[in-house]
């Protein structure tokens, strides 16, 4: 038993945490998006060159990490300066979906990924799916030689942004099948590919993107026809992995703003940090965020356990990670009073995000039922 | 990172729990499982069993008959020791009392006090809390007065656990009324033999006699029984209250009382399903689950950081308000699952005498009383509130 860092791995998160604490910034951030831009394209080429992408993936294509702890490393000091670069739905969903099941000329894609010059999205969600990961009705038809994609996806992250997609359909069954949900690589611009991007309220993107009639060859297939969900839960756990990491980041940034506001901030004559009142919620703030790590190791160490028992830590952890987070956005902003609530004022974005995390990959809610039927299964 | 044990640390594990398979008196773990009363008898049968194996003292080095574990393998120890229905084992004598003449005792002391923990021959209790003085502990009134080669000791304690076992206890007493209220404290061993000690039962809200006043009417004391310096004190009484609380989560407690709650929710019919289909209840259970997967964790960081060393500060207040809360939830998720059941009180059957029960599941009669016991969980060893400020005060540094 060790909870220390490999020392790579250490070296890598102070490094990370020094540069983005030195060069990101809310400010940059709101100039950004006011002005409805998704991401900067500097800042993403300097995560490449830090290796926050290379981290994420294993040698064999090009990476150097891809382990659960190198993931919860990246995420958790992503969230903590809260970037909204495409990281999460190009590298750890797409990239990751591309790595476990793509053939040699496949996996090429993946060093521009890693390089940070191509963005990949993973066009799944279906607008009424909400969180089932087997709900798809985008159907897959061959004709001929052809493959032919006729459907809609909902919230595909940075879909807007992505050189390429890697959309889910049906090649057979029915809408909640497991079986007959396959993958298909296809370039944004391909001919009947329709895509809407927005930004979602807490700064990252996502599109909406209706297939009609896209034209494929058999080679755009990743993995075996009608066998990939198995591989898009795994994703997908990874890809929770990482948000839990994101959303522990988050937490630590909130309360570190807290913690030096409530220390200056002066009511009544004292620093407001000397009412017992806001002392003892404080303290059950840092419990439930050394809660939120706790889930969190506990993931990042079962990522790879079998199916199982890795699900479990899954519902488990996006489950106590939604309660805490949700908690720590709460608390921090009536802790902090008005300026809390204000765009200004970091605090705000790093709640947004908190809050928002809840709503990928299935909430509070589904999480504990989930976890119900795993323990029962 | 790795979460998995050593094989030397498995290897361990699977060797207490076949002890406790082996040697475990069933007479004594079915009272533990079924939430019963453990007699005086009781706890010292199970103590020397354990001092025959060499694992009654965990933390003890092992010139003093102790086990000299570190806290992985203590923590091991408490989790089968828990699985098992073993006893918990009284803590004073063991884990207060001898840390502390470790660390301030005399050798001479040592010798004298630590044998007979080990042997059953004294039963220690702890004489802190005063009336009127809350988690304040410092607001210590009982006197010593020096007088020859003797304390004369005048005052009263209270909420003194398991004080009608006792024959010994190791009381804070002011010795200088002058000093600030933490200075002039002493720490002063008492043979509770000795003439004007007097102590009467206080029942809970349980029906049970757990806790005690003790009464002290010009006890004299000989002055070889103090500990380390007089008005010193309050050092060696921070020293306790600080040291080693590894075990301060609980977890092993609320890992065997999941286990427990589940078979309950299984096996008990609501509505014409068990009670663990019911969402509500699955819903309660589930998130107790999940936070007690975390607990163990957080618990296994503070442990594995204090083995190597960096001792548990304001960590073990973390352990104890989250800790207590999870344990303090099971026991009201066991009340509920007993549905009418639980509302029978039946000492009698608590006290093991009679196993007849009038109706209802073997787990019900228990299930009030553990619940309504286990308020305590929240109010002693510092109070929740009071560990809330310690974390607000050194990690918060508000």
């Amino acid at each position: 038993m060790d909870f220390n860092l490999t020392e790579e791995r250490a070296m890598l998160q102070d490094m990370l945490q020094r540069v983005l604490a030195e060069t990101y910034d809310h400010e940059a951030r709101r100039k950004l998006l006011a002005e409805g831009k998704p991401y900067d394209a500097e800042v993403m080429a300097k995560l490449a060159e830090l290796g926050v992408l290379g981290a994420l993936f294993p040698e064999e294509v090009g990476g150097f990490g891809g382990a659960g702890f190198d993931l919860s490393v990246v995420f958790e000091e992503l969230g903590r300066a809260g970037t909204i670069e495409p990281i999460l739905g190009n590298a750890v969903l797409a990239g990751g979906l591309v790595a476990a099941l793509g053939s040699e000329d496949q996996k090429a894609m993946l060093n521009e990924v890693i390089a940070g010059q191509a963005i990949l999205a993973f066009a799944h969600s279906e607008p009424t799916a909400r969180y089932d990961l087997n709900q798809i009705s985008t159907k897959a038809v061959a004709e001929g030689d052809k493959i032919v994609l006729t459907g809609t996806k909902a919230h595909v992250l940075n879909g807007a942004e992505a050189n390429m997609l890697v959309v889910s359909a049906r090649e057979a069954g029915e809408d909640h099948d497991q079986d007959g949900i396959s993958l298909f690589v296809v370039p944004a611009d391909a001919e009947g590919v329709m895509i809407t991007g927005r930004l979602n309220i807490d700064g990252t993107a996502a599109a909406m993107i209706q297939l009609e009639g896209v034209v494929l060859d058999t080679s755009a297939r990743l993995g075996e026809p009608g066998k990939a969900y198995d591989a898009i839960e795994t994703a997908v756990a990874r890809a929770i992995l990482a948000v839990c990491a994101e959303a522990l980041g988050a937490m630590e940034a909130a309360k570190d703003l807290t913690i030096n506001y409530l220390k200056e901030r002066k009511q009544f004559g004292v620093a407001i940090g000397k009412f017992q009142a806001l002392q003892h919620r404080m303290a059950d703030l840092l419990i439930e965020v050394e809660q939120a790590r706790s889930a969190v190791v506990n993931l990042a160490g079962n990522i790879n356990a079998p199916r199982d028992q890795r699900e479990r830590y899954v519902s488990a952890a996006k489950n106590l990670v939604g309660r805490a987070g949700a908690l720590v956005a709460e608390e921090t902003i009536q802790m902090h009073g008005g300026i809390g609530m204000t765009d200004e004022y970091a605090l705000s974005h790093f709640a947004r995000r908190l809050v928002m995390i809840d709503h990928l990959f299935g909430d509070v809610d589904h999480h504990l039922e989930r976890f119900i039927a795993l323990n029962a299964a | 990172m790795d979460l998995s044990f050593t094989p030397e640390q498995e290897a361990f594990r699977a060797e207490v729990r076949a002890f406790m398979a082996a040697n475990l008196p069933k007479r004594i773990s079915e009272k533990v499982r079924l939430g019963k009363r453990l007699s005086k008898q009781d706890s010292e049968d199970w103590n020397a069993i354990l001092n025959d194996r060499g694992w009654l003292a965990a933390n003890w080095p092992k010139e003093y008959g102790g086990a000299e574990w570190d806290a992985v393998q203590r923590m091991i120890f408490e989790e089968e020791a828990c699985r098992a229905n073993a006893p918990r084992l009284v803590p004073f004598g063991l884990t207060m009392l001898a840390p502390v003449l470790f660390a301030f005792g005399t050798e001479e002391q040592r010798q004298r006090f630590l044998p007979k923990v080990l042997n059953n021959e004294h039963w220690w209790c702890q004489g802190y809390s005063e009336p009127g003085a809350g988690s304040d502990l410092a607001a210590v009134k009982t006197r010593a007065v020096l007088e020859g080669d003797h304390y004369v000791v005048n005052g009263q304690k209270t909420w003194t656990t398991l004080g009608q076992h006792a024959n010994w206890i190791f009381c804070l007493v002011r010795t200088n009324p002058e000093a600030k209220k933490q200075e002039g404290i002493s720490f002063l061993l008492i043979d509770m033999k000795s003439p004007g000690v007097t102590v009467r039962p206080i029942v809970l809200i349980d029906g049970e006699a757990e806790v005690n006043e003790v009464f002290f009417d010009n006890v004299r004391v000989p002055v070889e029984n103090l500990v380390g310096e007089q008005d010193k004190g309050w050092t060696y009484a921070k020293y306790l209250l600080t040291h080693e609380r590894t075990n301060i989560a609980g977890v092993g407690f609320s890992q065997a009382a999941l286990a427990t709650l589940k078979t309950v929710a299984a096996t008990t019919m609501a509505g014409g399903r068990p009670l663990a289909e019911n969402p509500h209840f699955a819903a309660r259970m589930a998130q107790v689950e999940i936070d007690l997967m975390a607990m163990q964790t957080t618990n296994l960081r503070v442990v594995s950081a204090a083995a190597k060393g960096q001792a548990p500060g304001a960590e073990s207040s973390m352990l104890k308000v989250k800790g207590t809360l999870l344990r303090q939830e099971l026991t009201s998720l066991l009340r509920r699952a007993a549905g009418p059941d639980a509302m029978p009180f039946l000492p009698e059957y608590l006290e093991g005498g009679d196993n007849q029960l009038p109706n209802g599941p073997e787990h019900a009669p228990s299930a009030a009383p553990t619940y309504f016991n286990m308020r305590k969980l929240s109010i002693f060893g510092g109070s929740n509130e009071i560990q809330r400020t310690i974390i607000s005060k050194s990690i918060l540094e508000l």
